[in-house]
């Protein structure tokens, strides 16, 4: 995803025959990958967001704020040195699994071996049950699963796996808005700058503000998911969203919510758009707060 | 600020408290966050008898991630606090003196802690591993069958925060925003 969409189809073909035999994965080895991927990710925050921060912590023009960046680097380093989770809110557990259309997975059923994952991670890594079994009965299942997982079908013979970890305090703030066409980029930058000004203090700023744009309805808010979790290093492949993501990243810094909410120049750490496209009657866009504990790892199976 | 809390805020302590200041916190804490505040507050509606005594309590929403072993608590840092809104006036009704959190709450919460003398203090989200090393022992007192939404009793040491709504109502990040703000 990413890429300008071409205006025709692509042709599925690609190879001239079929392998084979179809390269085995054991789901048992899906389920080592989610585990380990789920305590280092809680343990271990990306240099790209460590960076982030004390890159801000310098730039921060409000004392307070500076203190503030300073303790969050404070606290990544300690959690990374300790090996212990960075925040409590160790997050409902999302799984991206790309398997590639040549693999065949065996030895159990796929989505259970995602929740055993989940399971085994989060006790191996101590990390908080803080998932409830009905959203309704709200009793806690005691094994912070299920998670939520999605799947893609993708061209090759190997699987990728991607464990986030996605606190509440922020995905409480997310908002989704189905805009019309002429709504335009105009109210693309009103609704985004609009949803983090009233998160305000309470989604953990420095924020990372994962945009979706186009689709479905369902989509979009998987693809501001997806933009939550890219690499804070890995700019858009399209200069023209690029542009958007510094105008609006500038704009909301001008809120001056600050970090924590108290009051500053550094809002957030970064917006990152992703796009799809679309039907001719509409806009979707969703807004996917994302708090500066921005936990997320991947490995290849 | 030094604040000491014994296992009670001393009764004048709400009163210097002013928007703004930093505390250091020691001594004792309860630990409430949406699920134990909720069955609090439908404790204290039905006249039921609660687990613990309100009154000139501090009480700290967070839910710790499990201790490792050698560890008194996993990491514990606060959680958003405007979602406890619809529990905020009973437990103040109580006697709570002073709540622990994370971020701003709707216009009317400052009304409610100057009603009550009561203060909101805020703790640095996201630094949990940080704060966990100011707790010196934490024992489950109540509800255990919440899990980490448990009611604990938090012994500490040094905690940091900040006074964010104070017993006049004086709100931290209202005037925050008002001096920061620089777009819309
Ligand atoms: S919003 Fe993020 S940093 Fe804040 S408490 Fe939740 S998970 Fe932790």
């Amino acid at each position: 995803m990413g890429d300008a969409q071409p205006l025709k189809p692509k042709e599925p073909s690609g190879r001239a025959s079929a392998p084979l035999s179809p390269r085995l994965v054991w789901v048992d080895d899906i389920r080592r990958t989610v585990a380990r991927l789920l305590v280092e990710a809680n343990v271990a925050i990306g240099e790209d967001v460590l960076n982030a921060l004390r890159q801000a912590a310098e730039e921060e023009e409000s004392e307070l704020g500076r203190d503030i960046l300073r303790q969050l680097v404070a606290n990544y380093d300690l959690a990374r040195r300790e090996r212990v989770p960075a925040c409590q809110d160790t997050g409902l557990t999302i799984v991206f699994l790309e398997i590639g259309q040549d693999v065949h997975l065996v030895g159990g059923d796929l989505r259970a071996a995602v929740d055993a994952g989940i399971r085994d991670g989060t006790r191996d890594g101590f990390l908080r049950n803080s998932v409830v079994g009905d959203p309704l009965g709200r009793e806690n299942t005691g094994y912070n699963g299920p998670g939520v997982l999605h799947v893609d079908i993708v061209p090759g013979d190997r699987v990728h796996v991607t464990v986030a970890c996605k606190g509440f305090g922020s995905e409480n703030k997310s908002r989704l808005k189905m805009l019309t066409p002429a709504d335009g980029v105009a109210g693309i930058r009103d609704f985004v700058v609009e949803t983090v000004d009233r998160a305000g203090a309470q989604a953990c700023p420095p924020l990372i503000v994962g945009v979706g744009i186009g689709g479905s309805f369902e989509l979009c808010a998987r693809l501001a998911k997806q933009a939550v979790i890219r690499p804070l290093n890995r700019r858009h492949p399209r200069e023209d969203i690029r542009r958007l993501e510094d105008e609006l990243l500038e704009e909301i810094n001008r809120l001056g919510i600050g970090p924590q909410g108290m009051g500053g120049i550094r809002t957030a750490l970064a917006v990152n758009i992703e796009v799809y496209p679309t039907h001719i009657a509409g806009l979707p866009v969703a807004v996917n707060i994302g708090c500066h504990s921005n936990r997320h790892m991947d490995a290849w199976i | 600020m030094f604040l000491t809390i014994d296992p009670v805020l001393p009764d004048d302590a709400a009163e210097m408290l002013k928007a703004g200041d930093q505390v250091m916190i020691t001594g004792e804490l309860l630990t409430a966050r949406d699920a134990a505040c909720g069955r609090l507050a439908a404790a204290l509606k039905a006249g039921d008898p609660l687990p613990v005594d309100l009154a000139g309590r501090v009480i700290y929403a967070v839910g710790p991630t499990p201790a490792k072993p050698g560890q008194v608590i996993g990491s514990a840092g606060p959680t958003t606090a405007a979602r406890l809104l619809p529990y905020l006036e009973p437990l103040l009704k109580a006697g709570v003196k002073a709540l622990i959190g994370k971020g701003d709450w709707p216009p009317d919460a400052a009304t409610l802690f100057a009603r009550y003398g009561a203060v909101y203090l805020a703790a640095v989200g996201g630094a949990g591993a940080l704060i966990a090393r100011t707790v010196r022992a934490a024992e489950v007192i109540a509800y255990p069958d919440l899990g980490p939404e448990a009611v604990h009793r938090l012994s500490v040491e040094r905690f940091p925060a900040f006074v964010a709504v104070d017993a006049r109502g004086a709100d931290l990040y209202r005037q925050a925003r008002d001096r920061w703000r620089r777009g819309r």
